[in-house]
């Protein structure tokens, strides 16, 4: 009987394991193909666009030049939408790629970027649940949060623009947010707040700790990067965490979030203990919508990974100025990302073009050029996706030898730094000063400042001077703070003079807090983040008239629209403030005294106003008493 | 009454408490030394706005606090138009010290005859014991007590920083003291504008109220007993002129400022003590170092302190409504959020009123050093703290605790020496036991 019923549930088990088995076999024959198809497509497909890119752009070019598209394409969406060449069946699309630039320092700046573009639509009603290349996570925070445009970085360090020129992701220290919301949502705030928990999980940050008092609403200075045309600034937030530190378990979800991990391809290289002993590092994650070809019928999720490092090889490497991927990495590399459809080495050898600074091998005979941040620079170019590119021993390791040690760098055209001026710990005075280095053109500049509340800010002391004279800024957006709510945010724009110093000075207060808002060590002082200068350049090519370039002569007469000016953003140095502190050590002591005196006020009003004035009879004295009660038991008049 | 001296009957030779004959003459011998008076502190007052000092007085947190800086005022205009240049308010300021000066000098001056003249009812109706001689006071004495008050106020060291710094606190006190001067010209109407403009300014002089309308009701014989109509008549009207002003002057605000937002950052802020910047008061370091649960429980405590008084002292004086308003003056500026000099200035002016006090004060020694130090105290620890770093907030704290110590000392002490005055008129100065041996007077 037992056994009989024992039967029942076995038959049922078996059953629903073998069913369970069908659907996952039949699902992995589905995927399977598909997966090999892109894998075997997207080189073609890539090499392809080169191809016709390369014939649009330079046929009067060598054949060894390759094209390239526009690497500081995220600057130029500023004032454009993103187009994009077209990519092929697959819906995604998946590149790596990995620039470094010898700095006239000595350093090296190692610019990582990966990027997946997928077309699909979040906002649609219909459920994404299907995710390849895109990460599953990111994916889910777009959708929930009705989110636009997302910017999101961590830095360690500070980008020095005067020895290192300008990166070509700009980042503030510490982390730096900003999001652009779909204008579905109603509740901007509360669902900033979401975001910004849910986003602090997934990279391990301490974003949770951006709230009203360190969030603002830029109105001019963070303008959508991405297609669309949308700029009511009541769907942006800003906010920036200057003392955040970037480490180890921030960069590990990062790389989590690449197709590939840490596997295979450039990620490879990213070893935490070699990208933290450096001089800078900055990790970044830009989303945003953009165009999947350049007529713009159907649009696209760009996801844009980036990672920038300086190493400062100049001081470990023992007097000797060489370096290689190995010893920035301690890895080599062995294959590209099997998932992405390119995945590319460039070395910048603009300032090398005769192999006089320094040495590179092994050699490669694949140059490139491109107009970054303004200036027209040369690349040799590595492509991972061909297997001669590793040579006989299956690795690339990059060496650059140096030869000398001089070398000139153009200066920035835009500089700007700031401090704190003021002793004591009551006031103070903010300055900002501004660099125009071009020499003969004045461009406006659209300053950003967001100073916490408890440095109490006075707009009327606010002074713009550049050369000695007041320059009035021709836009100035202002929200005062309010106390432990919002901070202040001062935008303006202000022209820059030709070849000049453009100081603006702010004077403000510093505010006593209560003694739970002070942070673990007060006395370190209070971080107020970066400036946010952003500002359309002018071109250092279209300065350069005589240029002794190999250009085609009727190409250079007029400077051409997207070669004239440029966008750049800058951030300052944030600021370390500190603010007069309490006595942490006294709470109870200062509840008591100052209670007691309230109490003495207290107690001699009351005093005079309950008793009156009565003639002081001398009371007798204890013998006296002690006599007076047994007289009176005995029946004895008293004393 | 035949042991009285003449000068107490035949007061119109000394004391010109008959405007009709004694004005013109009075108007002459005493115009000269205000007059002089004023252009001394308006003199004082320009070398200082001259000097740097001005800059250095402007930023001091004993002179200026959050809600009466200049700085502030200025940084709203800014506000209100990015551009404009900000209006310059030096003359503005001397302007609200010399009204304040002149108000107080002409409101005593007429509280001065009156005293003078309820003394002499008094006195014609024999109510006074007769050993109590030494304390009637004579018009010669009470001759240069106005002139005193305003030297008081105007040549105060506090006064005189507070005006420098531009403190918008001196506004403030000019209300107060045209406030006071109106009811003690008998105004019902304007005195309870003025206290509707003292209240809209910051809370607190909502307990000026009280001795307001004692006064006016003293003044227009209306006995103060809670059976009469005519009592309650009056305080219906008095506070109906009130409350339609404030109603007046909310709803000019709301109009001109077209939302309620001032509201809460103006009330709200005196009331929640959200800027703990340190000052001479009691609530800046409490609260920065108050545990967050009990915060609102101390806030409350702290901010009904400053009106608790109200009540329990119009009864003990309900006889003496401007000492009342002198108490509650003090009370103010010792238990208010934001408290200032100014506000200490303003009650201080008062002291020449009570000059026939000093014999009963007790501790004018101990308290006048305490003040005179922590003065000096208070610039020398700040230095040591906020420039020099050698010292911490609480050797500030400590200063200010001593200060307002001191402060409490000198009102119960006037009050003690009041009351003690009042119990000499009452039942004779020199008390003797049952036994016939001196007495002395203690509190039960």
């Amino acid at each position: 009987m037992a056994a009989h019923r024992c039967c029942f549930p076995v038959w049922l088990f078996i059953l629903c394991s073998f069913s369970l088995f069908i659907i996952a076999g039949s699902q992995e024959t589905t995927v399977a193909p598909e997966q090999h198809a892109s894998v075997l497509d997207n080189p073609q497909t890539a090499a392809e666009t080169a191809e016709q890119t390369a014939g649009e752009s330079g046929g009067v070019e060598e054949r060894r030049w390759e094209g390239t598209e526009v690497r500081d394409a995220a600057a130029q969406k500023q004032a454009e939408p993103a187009v994009l060449q077209p990519t092929p069946q697959p819906k995604d699309d998946f590149q790596e790629e990995l620039v470094v630039r010898p700095l006239h320092s000595g350093d090296i700046y190692a610019s990582f970027q990966f990027r997946t573009l997928w077309e699909t639509d979040f906002m649609r009603g219909n459920k994404v649940s299907h995710y390849r290349l895109f990460p599953k996570s990111l994916g889910q925070v777009i959708s929930k949060f009705s989110v636009r445009e997302l910017h999101i970085s961590f830095t360690q360090g500070y980008w020095r623009t005067m020895q290192w020129g300008q990166p070509y992701l700009p980042s503030p220290p510490g982390a730096e947010l900003w999001v652009w919301f779909q204008d579905s949502v109603t509740d901007v705030d509360a669902t900033w707040k979401e975001l910004t928990n849910v986003l602090s999980g997934i990279f391990c940050a301490s974003l949770n700790f951006i709230d009203s008092t360190n969030t603002v609403q830029p109105s001019a200075s963070f303008k959508p990067l991405g297609i669309g045309n949308v700029t009511d600034h009541r769907f942006l937030r800003y906010a920036t965490l200057p003392r955040e530190i970037v480490c180890t378990e921030n960069l590990t979800p990062w790389k989590k979030l690449l197709p590939c991990g840490s596997k295979a391809g450039l990620a490879v290289l990213l070893k935490s203990e070699k990208l933290f002993h450096s001089s800078f590092h900055s990790q970044a994650v830009h989303i945003r919508p953009v165009c999947q070809d350049w007529q713009c019928k159907t649009t696209s999720w760009e996801l844009r990974q980036t990672l920038n490092v300086v190493f400062d090889l100049h001081n470990s490497g023992q007097g000797k100025r060489e370096w290689s991927l190995f010893k920035m990495f301690s890895r080599t590399l062995t294959e590209a990302c099997p998932l992405a459809s390119s995945s590319k080495i460039y070395i910048d050898i603009t300032d090398n073009p005769e192999g006089e600074q320094f040495e590179l091998s092994p050699a490669t005979s694949l140059l490139s050029q491109a107009m970054v941040l303004g200036d027209r620079r040369t690349f040799s170019v590595y492509d991972l996706t061909q297997q001669d590119t590793f040579g006989s021993v299956r690795s690339l390791n990059l060496l650059i030898r140096w030869k000398s040690t001089e070398g000139d760098m153009l200066r920035p055209l835009l500089h700007a730094e700031r401090y704190v001026a003021g002793y004591g710990l009551q006031t103070g005075e903010i300055h900002t000063l501004m660099y125009n280095h071009h020499p003969y053109r004045s461009f406006p500049v659209l300053l950003l400042d967001s100073v916490p509340w408890y440095l109490r800010l006075y707009i009327h002391t606010l002074t713009v001077t550049s050369k000695g004279k007041d320059n009035k800024p021709s836009y100035i957006h202002y929200q005062p703070s309010k106390d432990r709510v919002r901070p202040h945010l001062l935008e303006m724009l202000v022209q820059l003079p030709p070849n000049s110093v453009t100081e603006v000075t702010v004077q403000f207060e510093r505010a006593l807090l209560k003694w739970t808002e002070y942070t673990p060590d007060p006395n370190h002082g209070f971080y107020v983040g970066s400036s946010v200068i952003s500002s359309l350049v002018p071109s250092t090519v279209a300065m350069d008239t005589n240029s002794t370039r190999e250009r085609p002569l009727f190409s250079s007469f007029f400077p051409c629209k997207e070669e004239s000016s440029y966008f750049v953003r800058v951030y300052t140095e944030p600021l370390l403030v500190n603010l007069p502190t309490p006595d942490f050590s006294m709470p109870y002591n200062v509840i008591c005294l100052t209670c007691t005196v309230v109490a003495v006020g207290y107690g001699s009003l009351y005093n005079l106003l309950t008793r009156s004035f009565q003639i002081e009879e001398p009371s007798p004295g204890l013998a006296k008493r002690i006599a007076n009660v047994i007289r009176k038991m005995r029946g004895v008049p008293p004393l | 009454m035949s042991g009285l001296p003449g000068f107490l009957i035949d007061d119109r030779l000394h004391f010109p408490s008959c405007p009709s004959q004694g004005g013109q003459r009075f108007l002459v011998e005493m115009a000269a030394p205000l007059t002089l008076l004023l252009v001394l502190a308006v003199t004082i007052r320009a070398a200082l706005f001259r000097s740097s000092l001005a800059e250095l007085i402007a930023e001091r947190v004993e002179v200026v606090s959050p809600i009466t800086a200049w700085k502030r005022v200025v940084e709203g205009l800014a506000l209100l138009d990015l551009g404009v240049s900000p209006y310059s308010g030096d003359v503005f300021h001397e302007l609200a010290d010399v009204i304040t000066a002149v108000a107080l000098y002409m409101a005593v001056k007429d509280y001065n005859k009156q005293v003078f003249r309820k003394q002499k009812f008094a006195l014609e109706a024999d109510r006074y014991p007769l050993d109590c001689l030494e304390l009637i006071r004579s018009p010669k004495e009470m001759y240069y007590i106005p002139l005193k008050v305003a030297m008081f106020y105007l040549l105060n060291p506090f006064t005189i920083l507070s005006c420098v710094a531009k403190s918008t606190c001196g506004l403030n006190n000019a209300v107060v003291a045209l406030f006071i001067f109106s009811t003690i010209k008998g105004n019902t109407l304007l005195s309870a504008i003025f206290l509707c403009l003292a209240t809209y300014q910051s809370i607190y002089p909502l307990t000026l109220c009280a001795p307001a309308m004692l006064y006016l009701m003293q003044r227009q014989y209306i006995p103060v007993n809670f059976r009469r109509a005519s009592f309650w008549w009056f305080i219906a009207q008095y506070l109906f002129m009130y409350l339609g002003s404030l109603f007046v002057l909310i709803c000019l605000s709301f109009f001109l400022l077209g939302s309620w937002d001032y509201m809460p950052s103006v009330y709200g802020f005196i009331l929640s003590v959200p800027d703990l910047t340190p000052n001479i008061g009691l609530f800046w370091y409490f609260f920065a170092e108050m545990f967050e649960h009990f915060r609102l429980f101390f806030l409350c405590v702290f901010q009904i302190n400053v009106f608790f008084y109200t009540i329990p002292l119009s009864v003990k004086l309900k006889e003496h409504p401007v000492f009342l308003i002198f108490m509650q003056l003090a009370v103010i500026s010792i238990f208010k959020s934001y408290p200032t000099v100014g506000d200490i200035a303003l009650y201080m002016a008062f002291l020449p009123v009570w000059s026939h006090l000093y014999r009963f004060l007790r501790n004018t020694f101990l308290v006048s050093c305490v003040l005179l130090a922590c003065s000096t105290l208070f610039p020398v620890l700040w230095h040591l703290w906020i420039y020099a770093g050698s010292a911490n907030s609480n050797f500030y704290y400590a200063i200010t605790l001593l200060f307002n110590v001191a402060q409490i000392l000198l009102v119960s002490d006037y009050f003690y020496a009041f009351l003690r005055r009042e119990h000499h008129l009452t039942y004779g100065l020199y008390l003797k036991r049952k036994d016939g041996s001196e007495a002395t007077l203690v509190l039960k």
